[in-house]
C-alpha cells in the first residue's frame, strides 16, 4: 500500500514508524520493481539510509522540518553533490555533481531523505521518456505504453509507490503531462518561483521545478519547501512564498473557472473529452462557476515553443565541449575533431536535432525570422491568458490530447511528438502556473486535468485540486504491479 | 522551409557537433519537417508586438561587484578528462 507524504509525515511524528523503516521500505519496493519500470537511473541506499538515520536523531530531537525523514526520488537534472547527475545523456554518464541544486539543498536542510534520481529524456527533450541514454520508462498502468516525458521517471515512481513524492522540472509540460499520462498530481510552478541553480539548463527562459505527488496536498508540502528567492538564480522570483499547505482548505465556492474552447477543440480525444467533462461537473457541484473563454492564439504555441527552446537549448548545451567535464572522443586528432566528435557521439538523436535547429535559427540572417518573430508571439501568447484572468480565477482543459500511447508509435516523426504538447507548452511561453491531477481513465490509462493560475497563484491551483480530491478518488487510484 | 543536406553539414559544423554521413539524410528530412511546423509562425502578423524574452517581463537583478565564489579548481578538476598541472589540457592548437 502506497502512503503519501502527508500520511508519511503524520507517521514519523507521531512515532508510529522510524524514518529508517520507511525508507527501506521504500528501497525494498524499488528494488522488487524498478528493473521492469525503469524508473530510477541511480539508487541512492546506502546515502539514502544515512540520511534517514540522522532524519531518526532529529525527530527524537523534537527538531524536525516539514519533511524530515520523508524519502523523496529526484530527477536527474538536478545537481546532487557526490551523487552522479547524468541528464539521461552519455555525455554525462561519468559526471558526478560537485554540488547540490538550491532544490537540493533546500529539501536537505528540511531533513528530506533522497532514494535515487529518476529517469528522464535525454537533458529534458522529450514527451515520452524514449530519448533517455539508459532506455524508456514503462508507465505502471501499461508497461508497453510511455510513461510520458521529460520527467517520465519521476512520474512513473510515484505512480507505481517507488517513492511518495518526486521532483520534476518542466519547460513545455515536462511535469504536467506525465503526471498525466501516470496518473498522479503535478505542478510546475510560476517561472522564476523554484530556483533554477543547479538544474541543467534546456530552455533558461521556459525550465522550472517542481513536485509530483499522490495529492495536491502533498504537492503544497513539497511546494513550500521547494520555493523560494535564491540570489544565484538571476530570474528567480522575491516574492514570498505563501504558506500552500495552510491555504488549500478554502473550497471552490464562487470561483470562477474558464474552459478554453481551443482547449477543447479538434484533436482531443472524444472520450478525454467526456472524462474532462464530468471532472468539471464535479467542480460545479462544489459552487464553481464555469464559463467558456478564448485563447485565440494557441495554434502558434507550438511553433513558437520550439523555436524559443531549440534557440536557448543550441546555446545552453554549448557547456557540453568535451574539455571540462563530462564525455570525451578517443584519440582526437585536433581540437574542432574533439568538441565535434565528444558531442556527436555524447548527445542523442533529439537532442542532435534540436541544437541544430536552434543553430540555425540563431545564425546569422536568421535570427529575425525565428527568433524574435518567436519573441513576438510569444507576448501575443501571453496577452491571450491576461486577457482571459481578466474574466476567470483559473482556466481549466485536459492536459494531454489523448492518454499515453505506446513505446515506439511516435518515435519515427518528431513533429507529431511534438503536437503532444499543445495544451502544456503556451504556460511555459507565458511564464504562468498549472498543475494536472487525475480525473478517469481512458482504456485503462489515466486521464490528466490541467488547471492553469494567474502569475504566483500556486496556492489557487492547489486549492482547487484539493478542493477536487475531497469528493473524488482517482488520485488514490494504484497500478497493479508485475515483478 | 527545406534544408539540403549541404545546409544540414554546415549548421552541424557551426553547432561543433559531428553528425556521420550515414545520417546525414535523415537528419535534413527530419529538420525540415521541424521548419515546416516553425513556418506556421508567419500565418499571423507580428509587426509592432515587442518582443517578450522574459515571460514576466523581468529585467537583470543587479549586485555589488564583490568576490561570491571560492576558489575550487581542484575539486572541478577532478571532473576533467585531461588536466596537468591544473591546466585543462585540450590537443595541439598552435604549431
Amino acid at each position: 500500500m502506497a502512503m503519501s507524504v502527508t500520511e508519511i509525515t503524520q507517521g514519523l511524528a507521531a512515532g508510529e514508524f522510524s524514518s529508517v523503516e520507511v525508507t527501506q521500505d521504500y528501497l525494498a519496493r524499488i528494488a522488487q520493481f524498478n528493473p521492469a519500470l525503469n524508473c530510477f537511473i541511480s539508487v541512492t541506499d546506502e546515502l539514502a539510509l544515512a540520511q534517514a538515520r540522522q532524519a531518526d536523531a532529529r525527530l527524537a530531537k523534537g527538531e524536525a522540518g516539514a519533511l524530515t525523514g520523508v524519502p523523496l526520488a529526484h530527477k536527474d537534472l538536478f545537481c546532487t553533490d557526490g551523487v552522479r547527475t547524468s541528464c539521461a545523456s552519455r555525455i554525462l554518464d561519468n559526471f558526478i555533481a560537485p554540488y547540490d541544486a538550491t532544490v537540493i539543498e533546500h529539501f536537505k536542510l528540511d531533513g528530506a531523505v533522497m532514494l535515487g534520481k529518476t529517469n528522464m529524456d535525454e537533458f529534458a527533450m522529450g514527451s515520452s521518456n524514449e530519448n533517455s541514454y539508459y532506455g524508456c520508462v514503462a508507465n505502471p498502468w501499461n508497461t508497453e505504453h510511455v510513461p510520458g516525458g521529460s520527467s517520465g521517471g519521476s512520474a512513473a515512481a510515484v505512480a507505481a509507490g517507488l517513492a511518495p513524492g518526486a521532483t520534476g522540472t518542466d519547460t513545455g509540460g515536462s511535469i504536467r503531462q506525465p503526471a498525466a499520462f501516470c496518473g498522479v498530481t503535478g505542478i510546475k510552478p510560476t517561472y522564476g518561483r523554484v530556483s533554477r541553480y543547479g538544474m541543467i539548463a534546456f530552455a533558461s527562459s521556459l525550465d522550472q521545478g517542481g513536485p509530483f505527488a499522490r495529492s495536491a496536498e502533498d504537492c503544497a508540502l513539497l511546494l513550500r519547501t521547494m520555493a523560494g528567492f535564491d540570489r544565484r538564480d538571476s530570474t528567480c522570483s522575491e516574492q514570498e512564498v505563501p504558506d500552500y499547505p495552510a491555504s488549500i482548505g478554502r473550497g471552490v465556492e464562487g470561483l470562477k473557472i474558464g474552459l478554453p474552447v481551443e482547449y477543447f477543440a479538434e484533436g482531443l480525444d472524444s472520450k478525454l473529452a467526456a472524462v474532462i467533462e464530468t471532472a468539471v461537473g464535479e467542480l460545479r457541484k462544489l459552487g464553481a462557476e464555469i464559463q467558456d473563454i478564448s485563447l485565440p492564439n494557441t495554434g502558434l504555441s507550438i511553433p513558437t515553443y520550439y523555436v524559443v527552446a531549440m534557440a536557448e537549448c543550441s546555446s545552453n548545451l554549448s557547456r557540453f565541449d568535451g574539455v571540462r567535464f563530462g564525455y570525451r572522443c578517443e584519440d582526437p586528432v585536433d581540437l574542432e575533431d574533439l568538441y565535434k566528435r565528444s558531442r556527436g557521439e555524447g548527445f542523442g538523436a533529439e537532442v542532435k536535432r534540436r541544437i541544430l535547429i536552434g543553430t540555425y535559427a540563431l545564425s546569422a540572417g536568421y535570427y529575425d525570422a525565428y527568433y524574435l518573430k518567436a519573441q513576438q508571439l510569444r507576448r501575443m501568447i501571453k496577452e491571450d491568458f491576461q486577457k482571459a484572468f481578466a474574466g476567470v480565477d483559473l482556466i481549466l482543459g485536459p492536459t494531454t490530447p489523448g492518454v499515453a500511447f505506446k513505446i515506439g508509435a511516435k518515435t519515427d516523426d518528431p513533429v507529431s511528438m511534438y503536437l503532444q504538447d499543445i495544451y502544456t507548452i503556451s504556460l511555459n511561453l507565458a511564464g504562468l502556473p498549472g498543475m494536472s491531477l487525475p480525473v478517469g481513465f481512458v482504456d485503462g490509462l489515466p486521464v490528466g486535468m490541467q488547471l492553469i493560475g494567474n502569475y504566483f497563484d500556486e496556492a489557487g491551483l492547489l486549492n482547487a485540486a484539493h478542493s477536487y480530491q475531497q469528493v473524488t478518488d482517482w488520485h488514490l487510484q494504484s497500478p497493479e504491479l508485475k515483478k | 522551409m527545406t534544408l539540403k543536406s549541404e545546409d544540414v553539414r554546415n549548421i552541424a559544423h557551426l553547432a561543433r557537433l559531428h553528425i556521420d554521413d550515414d545520417a546525414i539524410d535523415q537528419y535534413t528530412s527530419d529538420l525540415s519537417n521541424i521548419l515546416s511546423l516553425v513556418d506556421q509562425m508567419n500565418q499571423v502578423d507580428s509587426s509592432g508586438v515587442t518582443p517578450l524574452a522574459n515571460p514576466l517581463d523581468a529585467t537583470q537583478r543587479l549586485r555589488d561587484d564583490e568576490v561570491t565564489e571560492i576558489d575550487e579548481r581542484d575539486k572541478f578538476q577532478q571532473l576533467a578528462p585531461d588536466v596537468a598541472a591544473g591546466f585543462y589540457r585540450v590537443p595541439k592548437v598552435i604549431e
